[in-house]
């Protein structure tokens, strides 16, 4: 560590300060009245979400190395760092009134979020894979208990179980892809590991024995298991619907963005920080698991007749498209495109995702009765404007010009035209068009149809934390959409970051 | 000296075994306690090419999977008596009513 | 072969032989006196042996959930003394290992104390954990099920 050690702390100043956060809450939570609100501590953890969003900021300042080169502070970490944040801090905005209506009382639910968040930012900005698998654990365990939330629904119950066996199920195959990848290259630093691969010798004092390639690939194969979990990308999709129907809306605004984003920085950091990229059988690996994913998301989308979960299978579906951005990395003459189109896509899907669960967990009212296709039936008329703001997030999903979606998906498709991903590409816009179908499905339901009889006259209002939530992800989704440049470009900082960073620690170590 | 390798085949077989509890079994706390093996496998591994490369770090990371692993049971157990609550039954195929 | 090193596991053979004589004797006495022995079964010699309890019911019969309670949370504050041990055993050799990376010498201030606040703030942290389970009566066993609710 060359640095001094009070930078090491501002390496992880957000993480410190969302643990403090969420540490407080913990402690405050008991020494309040039962029955009463736990609102004043959700303003409080938004306030914490807020000031970690500001440290990361702060954090450009001093990019670098930190707490014996676990932790790497760069514009790569920094976005994913800015972006947890901003996603943590809207879903608390949104929760305010869900928790509300649905009854539910308890403010751990607040410290949950900020701990899960602390995992996810966490992983975005770690560089060793033993301290990536806490952070991932730190996460998942978080949002193993936030699905469980509703406690009285049996739904909400069932969804928590199943992600909970089905999430440690997949971290455990990660788990054993970094005991693998210790053994094959003597370390789990991914910078070490990188030199390592590319050198093929381990160097051990004044000794040096060649690295096991076989064990080395067999490792990234089952890190690749853990993480396509977490990203719910097929085949390992299967929990994705389940868990989003049950769990409570907002959490699954959270879960559906969050731990995705911060899954795929690690993918990210793991693929191409540790200079895997070269071999073919990784190109195919990850071709097939973006076309089945976009495939299967996109059909599975169109047979649903609930809302939470026709919005489960088109994350699937977008884990898919974010895909095609890596398989157009790992071919390698659109590297830098390949990922700054990936980073731009999380950002955008997580402003459209978040937005969209934040309507339908309004909607939802008292024991997320109302989340099925008819129940929407009429929502132009009776709620005009979150029915409008629902639309924006929809035509956003299906990727319409104008919105953050349309740039996403067009960054992708260019990255992966660019190395010739010719087959990748139609695939990915034959399912643009089905998906079309569902999205709009929804908003002619909304507009089209009468309301259900004793429904004209219900009026939803929006409370007012919701409504600057609903506010803040419209004005980012069409900002996207029409001023992408700003966002691209620190996208592609933070990709030429990660790129040649890896070659510099390897010529140091040399 | 026991060779490297068969450390490492027992690992994986003791891993396989989870896997393959993990699918076959129906009880959740029989699938809970597979996970807990497959875990282990993995430490034994971890700690098998601590040995090899003649490294602590490898023992210091069976520290950390055994703290999350407990936090993980913890965990479990709890989301395993909301279910029990809700439902009366500990059976995988009677929690059902998420289905496609 | 003198000089030959014998294989580490020859350190076992006395275990190995220990077994195998505890198989051999209480096998043995079990295996002879059901050989040897005379087997006359009346109605007294089959109930519980003089100060036996006479049995009752099923032994699977249902717990209280407040024992799952207590053993999560045993398992939590059990676990946590994982990382004190080794922390403990190697805390005076911490500043001279911890001093490089941290730009400063063995006898620095910083050095010194780095290990011990480190430390700190990981039993603070075990602390408010400890506190929140206690104030939600977690600990209580006679509250009711509804306050212990996790």
């Amino acid at each position: 560590m060359t640095a001094t050690p009070e930078l090491s702390y501002v390496r992880i100043l957000p993480e410190i300060i969302l643990s403090i956060c969420g540490i407080v809450v913990m402690f405050v939570e008991p020494l309040l009245p039962q029955r009463g609100s736990h609102k004043s501590l959700g303003v409080f953890s938004f306030v914490g979400t807020l000031a970690a969003l500001i440290a990361s900021l702060y954090q450009t300042n001093y990019p670098g190395w930190g707490w014996f080169n676990m932790i790497r502070v760069d514009e790569f970490s920094v976005f994913f760092h800015v972006l947890i944040c901003a996603i943590s801090a809207v879903v608390i905005l949104a929760s305010f009134e869900y928790l509300e209506t649905q009854e539910i009382r308890g403010g751990e639910y607040y410290a949950l979020i900020l701990f899960g968040t602390v995992g996810m930012v966490l992983m975005s900005s770690a560089v060793e894979l033993v301290l990536i698998f806490i952070a991932l654990e730190i996460s998942s365990i978080a949002t193993y208990v936030l699905a469980g939330y509703r406690r009285r629904a049996a739904t909400s119950a069932e969804s928590s179980i199943k992600y909970f066996l089905l999430g440690s199920f997949a971290t455990a195959f990660f788990l054993y892809g970094v005991a693998l990848m210790f053994g094959a290259t003597g370390s789990t630093s991914i910078y070490t590991i990188s030199s390592a691969l590319q050198s093929g010798q381990v160097t051990l004092g004044a000794s040096s024995v060649p690295v096991s390639y076989s064990l080395a690939y067999v490792a990234v194969a089952l890190m690749f298991v853990g993480l396509g979990f977490k990203v719910a990308s097929a085949p390992f999709h299967i929990w994705t619907p389940d868990v989003y129907e049950g769990a409570p809306a907002p959490v699954v605004a959270l879960m559906s963005t969050g731990p995705k984003a911060a899954a795929f920085a690690v993918m990210l950091r793991i693929l191409f920080g540790a200079g895997i990229d070269t071999s073919k059988a990784w190109f195919w690996l990850v071709w097939i698991s973006a076309a089945l994913s976009m495939t299967l998301g996109n059909l599975g989308a169109l047979l649903q007749s609930n809302v939470k979960r026709m919005l489960a299978y088109s994350s699937i579906a977008h884990a898919g498209y974010l895909l095609v951005a890596f398989a157009a990395v790992i071919a390698p003459n659109a590297r830098d495109t390949g990922i700054s189109a990936a980073i731009f896509y999380a950002a955008a899907y997580a402003a459209m995702n978040v937005g969209a669960f934040a309507v339908v967990s309004h909607f939802a009212r008292h024991g997320e009765r109302y989340v099925n296709f008819e129940d929407y039936a009429g929502l132009g008329k009776r709620s005009p404007i979150l029915a409008a703001t629902l639309s924006i997030f929809l035509l956003s999903l299906l990727g319409l010009p104008a919105t953050g979606g349309f740039f996403a998906k067009f960054y992708v498709f260019n990255a992966a035209i660019k190395s010739d991903l010719i087959w990748l590409t139609v695939i990915g816009l034959i399912n643009s068009a089905i998906a079309s179908y569902y999205y709009l499905r929804l908003i002619v339901v909304m507009y089209m149809y009468e309301p259900q009889p004793g429904e004209e006259k219900l009026q939803l209002r929006a409370a007012p934390g919701l409504t600057a939530a609903l506010v803040i992800t419209a004005i980012i989704t069409i900002w996207l959409g029409v001023r992408p440049a700003g966002v691209l470009d620190y996208a592609t900082r933070g990709a030429s970051r990660l790129l040649p960073s890896f070659q510099q620690s390897s010529n140091l170590s040399r | 000296m026991i060779p490297l390798s068969w450390y490492l085949i027992l690992s994986a077989i003791l891993f396989a075994i989870g896997v393959a509890s993990f699918l076959i079994k129906r009880s959740i706390i029989t699938i809970f306690m597979s996970i807990e093996l497959m875990l282990n496998a993995v430490n034994l591994t971890f700690v098998a090419f601590a040995n090899h490369w003649h490294q602590v770090s490898g023992q210091v990371f069976v520290f950390f999977v055994m703290v999350v692993a407990a936090a993980e049971a913890a965990v479990g157990l709890a989301i395993v008596l909301a279910v029990f609550r809700t439902r009366e039954t500990l059976n995988v195929d009677q929690v059902n009513l998420l289905k496609l | 072969m003198p000089n030959q090193p014998l294989p580490y596991y020859v350190n076992y053979l006395p275990v190995l032989l220990q077994i195998v004589v505890a198989c051999l004797v209480a096998g043995g006495m079990v295996a002879l006196s059901a050989l040897l022995g005379k087997h006359r079964y009346s109605r007294t010699k089959m109930q519980a042996y003089e100060c036996g309890m006479v049995g009752t019911g099923d032994a699977r019969q249902r717990f209280s959930v407040k024992f799952y309670m207590v053993a999560m949370l045993f398992i939590l504050f059990d676990v946590e003394a994982i990382f004190l041990i080794p922390w403990a055993v190697i805390y005076r050799k911490l500043p001279a290992a911890i001093a490089p990376a941290l730009g400063a010498g063995p006898r620095d201030f910083s050095a010194r104390m780095f290990g011990f606040w480190e430390m700190l703030v990981y039993i603070g942290i075990v602390l408010v954990g400890f506190f929140y389970i206690w104030k939600k009566g977690a600990l209580d066993w006679n509250a009711t099920t509804e306050k212990t609710d996790f």
